[in-house]
């Protein structure tokens, strides 16, 4: 199926690769701001993730150890910011900007050296005569584990959240965490936990930029992804479906934009690459118009600094 | 195990010393990655604090101060104002970009008239740029309560892509060789943002920045706006309470820093940097936050903050050239010098107790 | 536990209370010299006695004798620094509230425990160490709420229930887990007259079983009605105990404060003209679960202390919003001597006689960390004429600041100090006196002693009456009876957004009143005399 000298089948498989570094970091943040954290670092934790995988793939040749190094490296940056805001009790907005900051400085430092290189290919899983049905197989069952991985995690994590005890006390403490401290629940433990996970899956898809998507390292290779992903957390009122369908739209907007680009269409590229951005602006205001809805859905206790008095 | 006691009334002490004692930590730790990268961390920290005041080459580096600190004292005396009343503009990146627009395209349209009238056209111009876009956030707040830190970052993306089809077209040198990039403004006198005593540094600009500095200055501690943007920072409620109108404040906050920084985009564009190009912006609405917080929201803070960082980017080229540092180094230590101060605030507001039972 | 119970509940209910007094009963806890101490203050000194199995005890104390440190402690929130705890003869040092939990030691706070964004189950089930699946949880919460009077649907939020409700959901949350003591923290603040005697019902139905209940206040009559011993603390210390049925509340009171008191004096009123006029004034709710206010209206004149009573989140907050010009109204919904302020803000409001005290001190009255000097700005620069040209007159405020200090007693090293260090009867003061200095023609106060020892509260009450006999129109928004009954010359209640018609206060007795704030929530009349009987 090929409309304006776009094949549509191709587009769709495309989608969900471009959208799955942001669906991987906007999973891991919504279950950090569920816990009551408002983590600005994802930008950071996103590009330590996309050079520390990097690297890490580069030297070892192996596009798996890459990928866990990118999360093990998401989640020390996002220890950092739990130990500044968890325990140093320092303001969240302020200590997200400065992950942000320290991250793209410290993974430029990181990435000496590694400009230009390839790093090894990470391989599509072979799922034989189904990635051959028309239509369905390129889009369903022809894509690298990183792909399925980043859909099981949105799954899990939404089973998580609706079915499981720890996953009631993850947003209990989100809500109010007085209340969680009152009933004698680990506060602070929680949130550390819950941030990490956030940093991991900030990591993978930082990960997934440098070692899939582009698949190079470049210096603020982000370029935006992790704001990207902080807006659809909010765009998917804290749900973990609607993450899913955010950040599949958003990839959809990215690729239709190159694809636009590449079919030469006689748009302006810059007017083409600042459509993702103005998308986003878009959805968050029609997310925000009814007064309050946005804020319905937000965790009550999303941003608050807690001190247990004793 | 170490526990936290809240203070009864924030210490005066450590909301000075803090900063000093992050800056302290972070020559440590920064000297420890040098190491770590191979370098020699004491002729490193030498070279980012030392050289460019009393070195060898000292004479040259010391104009550079100011035309650096300049743009990031004036960004930051705007975000300070925002970042007091709780309102984070965090695209003045992108502010910076339009003012530098907008005042350089009045220059270019008028090219080559001569007149005294320009230079204060132009400025007024990039003054309204940066107002108008750190104004899309605010009304979009106002009006929808959208984020305003995702909405004026993202404006940064499109503003950076403005300006590379501005650059690529309608603002390119017709006499340019195919080179990019626009007319160089230093050789349109009447455009030109020239130092007002030759090779000091001391441009217009930097003038404009210690301004805004006394300015600030009096609007926070005698004026009542001041106080109703501190409290509204502080406690949203009270601020309610005292009559403030919450919607007036953002439009306020995001207006006075997107126009500042719109005005040190212009002040760059028509003097040190000269030339809009498509990569002229350097990342100044970014360090400039932590400029804001270096200097603790506080505008003679601010002003010695942005001396501070100015110097290390000084610095860091020195160590670029001298010991091969990669500049990205300075990068991450500046992000790192937030950390610490953010970490170290701690100590304003709470007594550390070491031991004891809970 | 849940069949066994509700066949003893029925014997429960009948079991005469005279034969169980005279039982001699095993002791359940016993506190031995328990201190805590925080900087500064000595929250717990040397504390001991002892609760029965099945006895109601009470412990009896003034805001900030040490009550909620020390049932913390018990609780497993606070680790003492000295003394011992046993509980059932065993040596007990619970570290976290799981293991006190375990043992049987549960508490229905005060404050601070639900979720509200949460439903039911999900609360009761985070109140539970080892809950039953979701499905079978609901079930039982229906059976148990129901089989002690206390009915709640399983499904609905808590951010939608009454304070009433909410509190149930504590209730339970503890029931379910078969509790040896029962710890009640202040549980009667938030009920109505009615819901307060149906709770006494549940809890001599618990007590009836053999559950033990600690049951923590300062309301003397409640205790007398209640709890079997009494413990009354003050500063910390244990400073006396009693048996509540054979103490006069006078005795114990006295006890508990350790001074006498003097009951606020007001002259006879001679009412002037309308100074406050409310009509037909309704504000949708502020928030997903804030109270809506509809056709609000009445009418104060000069001289007039009106009081307006009600449970928590009946409207109390939004109203005072509404009327201090926080939230604006059409132009005549509200009208100051005569003037339609509707639509105008605060300090516009301000200008044309009107002063308000909001109900939380720190953050809505008064900024935390600015200093008293700056707080006596926040609300008095239009009034005293604290700013020229938009420039502040920090001099002026200085004199200003020193003014209220002096006048109302506020207890500070100085005006420079900031509003958090004080104490809530001290700031409570500067706040009021901040407001009553800049004399207004109408005050409008929430909860003006919430919080307070005694001794300012009795202060803060001359106060606004003083401010009455000089001519201005005071309106009280209390959730505390008593209070209203001292001061006020007319009574109205507010329940779910609807303010009732104002009757003189001469005369009412507490039935009336109850039925007024709207009797009992969520409950049909029949239950409630069955609970009762």
């Amino acid at each position: 199926m090929v409309i304006g000298g776009i094949d549509i089948v191709l587009l769709i498989a495309s989608m969900m690769v471009a959208a799955t570094p942001i669906l991987l970091a906007a999973t891991g943040e919504m279950v950090a701001e569920k816990s009551g954290v408002l983590n600005l670092g994802v930008e950071g934790m996103m590009i330590i993730g996309a050079i520390s995988g990097f690297a890490a793939a580069v030297a070892t040749e192996s596009p798996f150890v890459g990928f866990m190094a990118a999360a093990v490296g998401g989640a020390v940056m996002a220890l950092l910011f739990a130990l500044l805001t968890q325990y140093l009790l320092s303001n969240q907005v302020a200590t997200g900007l400065a992950l942000t900051l320290f991250g793209l400085g410290l993974s430029a430092l990181m990435g000496q050296g590694y400009q230009g290189i390839k790093p090894p290919p990470t391989a599509k899983i072979d799922m034989g005569p189904l990635s051959d049905i028309p239509g369905l197989g390129p889009i369903l069952f022809n894509h690298d584990w990183v792909v399925y991985l980043s859909l099981l995690l949105v799954g899990g994590t939404w089973a998580f959240l609706k079915y499981t005890r720890a996953g009631l006390i993850l947003r209990a403490v989100g809500e109010s965490h007085d209340a969680a401290h009152a009933l004698g629940y680990r506060v602070i433990r929680v949130r550390i936990a819950a941030l990490m996970f956030g940093g991991a899956l900030a990591g993978l898809g930082g990960a997934y930029l440098s070692l899939v998507r582009v698949p190079q390292w470049t210096e603020g290779m982000t370029a935006g992804a992790g704001w990207i992903a902080l807006a659809i957390v909010v765009f998917a009122s804290w749900k973990a479906e609607r993450v899913l369908l955010g950040a599949y739209l958003f990839g959809g907007v990215t690729v239709l934009q190159l694809r636009l680009q590449a079919a030469g269409i006689a748009i302006p590229v810059q007017v083409l690459s600042m459509a993702p951005y103005l998308i986003t602006i878009i959805v968050l205001v029609i997310m925000s118009a009814p007064r309050g809805r946005a804020t319905l859905a937000a965790p009550a206790a999303l941003g608050r600094v807690f001190h247990a008095s004793h | 195990m170490f526990r936290l006691e809240k203070r009864p009334t924030p210490s005066t002490f450590w909301s000075w010393g803090t900063p000093v004692l992050a800056v302290i930590l972070t020559m440590i730790a920064g000297g420890m990655l040098f190491a770590m990268l191979g370098k020699d961390p004491v002729l490193a920290i030498k070279a980012i604090f030392w050289e460019p005041l009393f070195g060898a080459n000292a004479s040259y580096f010391r104009p550079q101060l100011l035309v650096k600190a300049g743009p990031l004292i004036l960004i930051a005396i705007g975000l300070s104002l925002g970042f007091r009343a709780a309102v984070w503009n965090i695209g003045a990146e992108g502010q910076y970009i339009m003012g530098a627009l907008c005042g350089g395209s009045v220059a270019l349209a008028a090219y080559p008239a001569e007149s005294f009238l320009l230079f204060p056209a132009m400025i007024i111009a990039g003054a309204i740029g940066g107002f108008i876009w750190a104004m899309i956030p605010a009304l979009l707040k106002i009006r929808f309560g959208t984020n305003e830190i995702l909405v004026s970052l993202m404006l940064v993306y499109v503003a950076e892509n403005i300006l590379s089809t501005l650059a690529f077209g309608p603002l390119k040198n017709p006499e340019g060789f195919g080179f990019p990039g626009s007319r160089n403004l230093q050789q349109y006198p009447s455009a030109h943002n020239a130092d007002l005593i030759a090779n000091t540094g001391l441009h217009w600009g930097v003038v404009t920045a210690f301004l805004a500095v006394i300015g600030a200055y009096i609007l926070l501690n005698r004026h009542i706006l001041g106080f109703q943007i501190s409290v509204a920072g502080q406690a949203p409620r009270a601020a309610r309470f005292a009559g403030v109108n919450p919607n007036t404040l953002v439009a306020i906050c995001l207006g006075i820093s997107g126009a500042l920084a719109g005005l040190a985009g212009i002040f760059e564009v028509a003097g040190p940097g000269g030339q809009i190009t498509d990569s002229f912006n350097v990342g100044y609405g970014f360090t400039a936050i932590i400029v804001a917080f270096l200097g603790r929201l506080h505008p003679v803070g601010i002003l010695l903050a942005g001396l501070l960082m100015a110097l290390t980017y000084i610095g860091g080229e020195m160590a670029q050239l001298s010991l091969s540092l990669p500049l990205a180094a300075i990068q991450a230590f500046q992000g790192m010098l937030l950390f610490f101060l953010l970490a170290l605030d701690l100590l304003t507001n709470f007594r550390i107790r070491i031991g004891g039972l809970i | 536990m849940t069949g066994k119970t509700l066949q003893e509940q029925e014997t429960g209910r009948t079991a005469p209370r005279e034969g169980r007094r005279e039982m001699t009963r095993d002791v359940l806890l016993t506190i031995e010299g328990l201190s805590k101490s925080y900087p500064g203050v000595k929250a717990n000194d040397d504390v001991s006695f002892q609760i029965g199995e099945g006895e109601v005890h009470a412990l009896l104390g003034e805001n900030g004798a040490g009550k909620s440190t020390l049932v913390k402690m018990i609780y497993g929130l606070v680790k003492p620094d000295e003394g011992r705890m046993t509980f059932r003869r065993e040596e007990y040092t619970p570290s976290e509230p799981r293991e006190a939990r375990g043992l049987g030691v549960a508490m229905v706070f005060q404050h601070f425990s639900l979720f509200d964004a949460l439903n039911v189950a999900e609360n009761v089930a985070l109140g539970m160490d080892n809950p039953p699946p979701m499905g079978e949880l609901a079930g039982r919460i229906r059976e148990v709420s129901e089989g002690y009077g206390l009915p709640l649907d399983p499904e609905r939020l808590v951010g939608d229930l009454s304070a009433g409700e909410r509190q149930r959901v504590e209730i339970i949350r503890c029931l379910l887990q078969d509790p040896k003591l029962l710890i009640m923290d202040e549980p009667t603040s938030v009920l109505t007259p009615q819901e307060v005697n149906i709770l006494f019902g549940t809890l001599r139905q618990l007590a009836a079983e053999g559950t033990s209940i600690l049951y923590i206040s300062h309301k003397l009559e409640e205790i007398k009605a209640l709890c079997d011993e009494a413990t009354i603390l003050r500063r910390g210390k244990v400073v006396g105990t009693c048996t509540p049925r054979d103490s006069t509340a006078r005795e114990m009171a006295e006890m508990m404060v350790g001074a006498e008191l003097n009951a606020p004096q007001r002259a006879p009123i001679n009412p002037g003209p309308v100074a406050l006029q409310v009509r037909n004034l309704s504000v949708p709710a502020p928030s997903a679960f804030g109270t809506s206010l509809r056709e609000i209206g009445f009418e104060v004149r000069q001289g007039e202390v009106l009081g307006i009573g009600g449970v928590a989140g009946n409207g109390q907050d939004e109203l005072l919003l509404a009327l201090s010009g926080e939230v604006k109204t059409p132009r005549d919904c509200v009208q100051i001597n005569g003037l339609d302020v509707g639509d105008l803000g605060p300090n516009e409001r301000r200008k044309a006689g009107l002063c308000t005290a909001p109900e939380e001190r720190l953050g809505h009255a008064a900024v935390p960390d600015l200093s008293l000097m700056e707080n006596a700005l926040l609300s008095g620069a239009v009034r005293k004429q604290l700013t020229k040209n938009g420039f502040i007159d920090w001099a002026g405020t200085r004199r200003f600041a020193e003014e209220v200090v002096k006048t109302f007693d506020v207890r500070t090293p100085g005006i420079g100090t900031a509003a958090r260090a004080l104490s809530g009867g001290n700031l409570q003061k500067f706040v009021l006196g901040r407001e009553i200095m800049q004399e207004p023609e109408v005050i409008i106060v929430n909860q003006p002693t919430w919080g307070v020892d005694a001794a300012a509260a009795a202060f803060i009450r001359q106060a606004l009456l003083n401010r009455a006999a000089k001519g201005a129109a005071v309106v009280v928004i209390s959730q505390d009876i008593d209070e209203i009954m001292e001061i006020a010359d007319r009574f109205a209640a507010l329940n779910e957004g609807r303010l009732s018609a104002p009757v003189p206060t001469q005369g009412l007795t507490i039935d009336e009143i109850g039925l007024m704030l709207g009797g009992a929530h969520g409950m049909h009349e029949a239950e409630v005399h069955h609970v009762q009987a």
